[in-house]
């Protein structure tokens, strides 16, 4: 505004002149705020660098300048006031804040390093420990609740094992229904492939049936909701004890175990084996259909041959797996939602770990029920 | 000076602004200018809008009519790349901070400049810490996570980091809430030391009395969804309204008042601390 040499007055810009007595003075002039230099912040700066130490500054011709401009040139000036400086007394400020900082004289190191050690390994043991533990002190903790609960049955929080419910079982009726119907679809089909190959198609009954009650049914179903419910559980608790909804639970003299974690166990102990019946149904259906168009066999065939096929034990054993894998899934989702720290990025890794971690034990759980139980249900 | 803002004078022009929420009418028939330089308190009761109005400055919310220009450009309509422009023109510091909790203070503060993809790390870095250290924020703390810090030191800490890109305009949602009275105070006389350096305009939704007339220059009372009162405090306090009465008249409100009786004390006083 006040330069007429720079032919815009907002433009930052500097240039060298020689002063009368032969000494160079750089005259800088036009906008300097963060606003006006960043689009050239590059040019600027390789502008500003090679004057002579020595030289002459003119900030004079300034016509705006913030702690961005004035931090740019602070810069040029090796982190110091130049000896020889003119500028405006308004701009006088902007100087003394960095003259006064030394605060900017020390580096600000990267973020304190994490130490790389050569015993991640053994870090991931006391890690896994450290987890087994807290699960096991939550599991003693929720089962202290619910022999409360049991001895004054009017504190068991029914609404919330019933909303629970609802929300695990009733609500997963429909992906469970189609993934079931896919697969036995599938399986049934692949299966008939090889069965006809031997003309062994009746067998389709008893592989289908022993496959999908005892073992597909069972471990799809518990995925499924560790995956849909796990998570969602996970989340919940992780924010509310971001939002100390937890703390404030606590300070009111109500359990958080009673009132938030064992309703969830109990309900997806419950709703877990109704979704493994459902699923082992739709999954039937499924195979019926395709061994219906694949190999011929009616579906009143199939329906009477199933139950000598399948001797019933397998079906408890199914029901019984499906109880224990909620159990094991809910008690996980609420460790987990309980370690979350108040921070975005915890609440992502927590609801990831949860839900790893449910899936590996469910498949754990179910290797150790196959080889305990490898005598029942087999004909 | 963008051509429109210079012919209205207003750097916020809050035209006509109705807001609705179904039913419910929070706004109607709004209007509202923020001069450049001035330092403007929204103040109003509970469920009068006073944080919708802001979320409405800021193009959070869009009114259901009327319209909103900030600098001059319309939020509804505004050119996309005028609109991208004008957001490095403002800072915010929301009531709770708002800081990104995956970042460390440093980031936090660091995230917009190097946005602009054009600073280079050093300077950055620099300009991080003497933002840091206006707002008070020792260099200790620059690595810590948000989450580990006291309410106040994030309300400081939000504060540095809307100031990150120098803007014009600030807009402060509660700045006091939360704060211990020492504290209160010294984030008042920074604001006031900001706006006196920077030349920056300041709009902020505020209960607290002190921090209004300690450093507001017009206070725009929202009442009967309108603006039922606009003026310094002085003015505004003399008006005669149920709930400026409540608000100004009370207790609290006699006390902070007192010290405008004697204005050219408090002036200079609020001027020269630190």
């Amino acid at each position: 505004m006040t330069s007429s040499a720079a032919p815009n007055p907002l433009f930052p810009s500097l240039r060298v002149e020689r002063n009368p007595d032969g000494q160079s003075v750089v005259k800088v002039s036009g906008a300097w705020n963060l606003r006006s230099i960043q689009p050239v912040a590059r040019t600027l700066r390789q502008q500003l660098t090679g004057h002579a130490p020595g030289a002459q500054w003119d900030l004079s011709a300034v016509s705006r300048l913030d702690h961005a401009g004035a931090m740019m040139l602070w810069h040029a000036w090796g982190k110091q006031r130049t000896g020889h400086l003119q500028l405006r007394s308004e701009h006088e400020i902007f100087f003394a804040h960095l003259e006064a900082g030394p605060t900017l004289a020390d580096k600000y190191g990267k973020r304190v390093e994490r130490r790389r050690s050569l015993w991640v390994p053994g870090r991931a043991v006391v890690t896994l420990g450290e987890h087994i533990m807290q699960v096991l002190i939550l599991l003693g903790k929720v089962s202290l609740a619910f022999m409360e609960a049991v001895r004054h049955p009017s504190r068991m929080p029914w609404r919330e094992i019933s909303a629970n419910v609802y929300r695990t079982g009733a609500q997963a009726l429909g992906i469970t229904a189609l993934v079931g119907f896919l697969i036995g679809v599938v399986l049934s089909y692949l299966s008939a492939q090889q069965l006809k190959a031997y003309g062994a198609g009746i067998f389709i009954v008893n592989l289908l049936g022993i496959s999908v009650v005892r073992e597909l049914g069972p471990v799809l179903a518990a995925i499924l909701v560790a995956g849909r419910s796990g998570s969602a559980m996970t989340a919940q608790l992780g924010v509310m004890r971001v939002t100390e909804e937890i703390d404030a639970m606590s300070v009111m003299g109500i359990p958080y175990t009673l009132r938030l974690v064992l309703p969830r166990i109990i309900a997806l102990a419950i709703s877990l084996p109704l979704i493994v019946l459902w699923t082992n149904a739709i999954a039937l259906v499924g195979g019926m259909v395709a061994a219906r168009y694949e190999l011929d066999i009616s579906l009143t065939y199939f329906i009477t041959e199933l139950p000598d096929a399948v001797p019933v034990a397998n079906l408890w054993l199914g029901l019984g797996k499906g109880m224990a894998f909620g159990t094991l899934i809910a008690l996980l989702a609420c460790h987990f939602g309980l370690r979350i720290e108040p921070n975005t990025e915890s609440l992502g890794v927590g609801t990831t770990n949860s839900v790893v971690a449910a899936i590996t034990i469910v498949i754990i759980v179910d290797a150790v029920f196959a080889i305990l139980f490898s005598s029942v249900g087999v004909p | 000076m963008d051509a429109t803002e210079a012919a209205t004078g207003c750097i916020i022009e809050i035209r006509h602004l109705w807001t609705q929420f179904g039913e419910q009418v929070v706004h109607r028939d709004l209007n509202l200018c923020v001069h450049r330089g001035e330092v403007m308190s929204l103040v109003g009761g509970s469920g009068s809008g006073k944080s919708t109005l802001l979320r409405e400055m800021l193009g959070l919310e869009h009114p259901s009519r009327g319209e909103v220009r900030v600098f001059g450009v319309s939020l509804r309509d505004g050119d996309p790349a005028e609109l991208h422009g004008i957001r490095n023109r403002w800072g915010m510091l929301f009531q709770e901070g708002a800081l990104f909790s995956a970042l460390s203070v440093f980031e936090n503060v660091a995230l917009p400049l190097r946005e602009l993809k054009t600073l280079d790390e050093e300077l950055i870095h620099d300009l991080v810490m003497l933002k840091l250290d206006m707002v008070g924020i020792e260099r200790g703390h620059a690595a810590k996570m948000p989450s580990s810090l006291s309410g106040g030191m994030v309300k400081r800490i939000a504060l540095a980091r809307a100031l990150s890109l120098e803007p014009e305009l600030l807009f402060l949602d509660e700045p006091t809430a939360g704060l211990d009275p020492d504290r209160s105070e010294s984030f008042c006389s920074l604001i006031a030391d900001l706006r006196r350096e920077l030349g920056l305009t300041v709009v902020m939704v505020t209960h607290d009395l002190d921090t209004i007339v300690s450093i507001s220059d017009r206070v725009a009372v929202l009442a009967d969804q309108k603006i039922a009162a606009l003026g310094t405090v002085a003015e505004v306090a003399a008006v005669p309204h149920p709930f400026i009465e409540n608000f100004f008249q009370g207790e609290r409100g006699k006390r902070a008042l007192e010290g405008l009786k004697s204005p050219a004390a408090v002036s200079a006083s609020g001027q020269q601390e630190r």
